[in-house]
C-alpha cells in the first residue's frame, strides 16, 4: 500500500480548524452554563411545584433522554424554521445542547437530592427555614456537591456530542474538519487532527471541572459522593 | 416534486427501524465480545496490559463517536477494505461499544467481593476457572442494569451512522423530509419511534436495578 501521511495541506488550513475548535468550546461552555441553570430550575419545580409540575418535569426528562440528540437537533433546526422561527445553525445547536443537557443534569441532580436524608430537611424546617431556603441550602447545594463527578462526565459527553451539530452545518470542530477534508482531499489525516483535538479538549475539560469541583465544594470527600453513571447523549 | 406526508412515507420510516435494530444488535454483540476481552485484560496481572487497556478505554471515551466512525471508515478504505455500509457502520459502533462495556463490566467484576477470589483460589481453581465458575456469574448480575442502560445509548447513537450513507431511521426521516418539507411532523414521528424503543429499555434497566438489589448507594 503506497499511502503516505500528509499533514501539510491540513496545517495550511489551520485557521478553519481553529475557528471550529473555538465554536466547539463556546457551544460547550454555553450549554454547560445554560443547561445546568435549567436543570436547577427543573429540579426546583419538581421539588416545590405540585403534582402537575412534577409530572411535566419527569415527562420532559424521559422524552429527552430516550430520543437521539440528532433528532432533537433536526426538530429544533428544521422544525422551528418550518414554524417561521429562523435560527442560525450555531443558535439551534446551542439551544438543542442546552435542552438535552438540562434533562440529563436534572436526572443526575435528582439522584443527589434523593440521597439527602429526610432528617436533614426536617432539621432545616425545625430551624424555621422556609421551604425554599431548605431546598437551596440543605438539599440542592449538598446534592450538587455529591453528584459533581457525574455532572462533570455528563458535561464532557455533551462536549463530545456537540460534534453531531455538524449535521445541521454548524461550523464547529467536526463541521470545520469536513470543509478542510473537502479542500485538501486528505480525509484520514483531517479526522486524525480533529480526533486529537477532541481528545485534548476532553482531557482539559475534565481537569477544569475537577478543579472547579475542588474549589466550589471543598468539604465533600470523595467517599461521600453518590455514584451515578454519566450517559452519552 | 412535492409529496405530502402520508401512509407510504410513514411506512418507509417504520420499515427503516429494522436497520436501526439490526445495527444495534450487531454492534452490541461485536462490541460486547471485544469489550468482555478488554474488561478481563484490564484486570490482568500484568501492569503493562492493564495500562494499555486503560488507555484504550480512556481514549475511546474521550473522543466523539462521530470521529470513531470517520476514522474507521476512512482507515478501512485506505487499508483497501471495501466493506458494505452496514458492516462498516456496525464495526465502528462496535469499537465505541467495546470501550463503554469494558468499563461497565470491569466495575461489575471488581464489585464482586475479593473473598470470592480468595475462596476460589484456596479451592485450587485456575484463574480461568475462577472467572468461569465464581466471578463472572456474580458479576453478570451486577452488570445487568447498567448494560441495559447502555443499550439505550447505543440505540440512540446508531442515528449518527447516516453520515456514511447508511439509511436507518433518522436518515430515512431526512429523506422523507427532503421530499415533503414537513419537518415537525416527520422528526416528531422519528423521535416517537426511538422513544418507543428506548423508553421500555430504560424502564427495564431501572426495574433490574431494583429487583437485583444492586446499583447506586443510598
Amino acid at each position: 500500500m503506497g499511502f503516505e501521511f500528509q499533514f501539510e495541506p491540513i496545517v495550511a488550513e489551520w485557521h478553519l480548524i481553529f475557528d471550529g475548535l473555538m465554536l466547539t468550546v463556546w457551544l460547550s461552555l454555553g450549554a454547560i452554563v445554560l443547561g445546568s441553570a435549567l436543570a436547577v430550575v427543573l429540579t426546583a419545580a419538581r421539588q416545590l411545584g405540585g403534582q402537575a409540575a412534577k409530572l411535566l418535569v419527569e415527562a420532559y426528562v424521559e422524552l429527552m433522554r430516550n430520543t437521539p440528540f440528532v433528532v432533537q437537533l433536526f426538530l429544533i433546526f428544521f422544525g422551528l424554521s418550518g414554524l417561521g422561527v429562523r435560527l442560525s445553525a450555531a443558535e439551534a445547536a446551542l439551544l438543542a445542547m442546552t435542552l438535552n443537557l438540562a434533562a440529563y443534569c436534572a436526572e443526575i441532580i435528582r439522584a443527589g437530592v434523593d440521597s439527602i436524608h429526610k432528617s436533614q430537611r426536617e432539621a432545616g424546617l425545625s430551624l424555621a427555614l422556609t421551604r425554599r431556603q431548605v431546598l437551596q441550602h440543605v438539599v440542592l447545594i449538598p446534592a450538587i456537591a455529591k453528584v459533581w463527578p457525574a455532572l462533570s462526565s455528563q458535561f464532557v459527553l455533551m462536549m463530545l456530542a456537540s460534534s453531531i451539530c455538524s449535521f445541521i452545518s454548524a461550523q464547529e470542530l467536526s463541521g470545520a474538519t469536513a470543509i478542510v477534508e473537502q479542500r485538501t482531499f486528505r480525509s484520514f489525516e483531517s479526522y486524525i487532527v480533529a480526533t486529537t483535538l477532541y481528545l485534548l479538549l476532553a482531557l482539559a475539560l475534565k481537569a477544569v471541572l475537577g478543579a472547579v469541583g475542588r474549589v466550589a465544594f471543598p468539604r465533600v470527600s470523595g467517599l461521600a459522593r453518590v455514584q451515578t453513571k454519566g450517559e452519552a447523549a | 416534486m412535492m409529496t405530502s406526508f402520508g401512509w407510504a412515507e410513514a411506512f418507509f420510516l417504520v420499515s427503516a427501524v429494522r436497520w436501526t435494530i439490526l445495527l444495534t444488535f450487531i454492534a452490541f454483540v461485536g462490541g460486547g465480545i471485544l469489550g468482555g476481552i478488554i474488561a478481563i485484560l484490564r484486570l490482568s496481572k500484568s501492569a503493562a496490559v492493564r495500562r494499555c487497556t486503560a488507555t484504550y478505554i480512556q481514549v475511546i471515551q474521550s473522543i466523539p463517536v462521530l470521529m470513531v466512525l470517520f476514522l474507521s471508515y476512512y482507515g478501512l478504505s485506505l487499508a483497501g477494505l471495501e466493506l458494505p455500509p452496514l458492516l462498516a457502520a456496525s464495526l465502528s459502533l462496535g469499537i465505541y461499544v467495546s470501550a463503554y462495556l469494558a468499563e461497565i463490566w470491569r466495575g461489575a467484576i471488581e464489585a464482586v467481593p475479593f473473598q470470592q477470589w480468595e475462596a476460589s483460589a484456596s479451592l485450587a481453581l485456575t484463574r480461568g476457572q475462577q472467572y468461569r465458575y465464581v466471578i463472572i456469574p456474580q458479576a453478570l448480575r451486577i452488570s445487568l442494569p447498567p448494560t441495559v442502560g447502555f443499550l439505550v445509548q447505543l440505540v440512540k447513537n446508531t442515528s449518527i451512522v447516516s453520515v456514511v450513507g447508511f439509511v436507518e431511521l433518522s436518515r430515512a426521516g431526512q429523506l422523507v423530509n427532503n421530499a415533503t418539507f414537513a419537518p415537525f411532523k416527520i422528526f416528531g414521528v422519528v423521535a416517537l419511534v426511538y422513544f418507543l424503543i428506548c423508553f421500555p429499555l430504560s424502564r427495564l434497566s431501572r426495574y433490574l436495578e431494583r429487583v437485583l438489589h444492586v446499583g447506586r448507594a443510598h
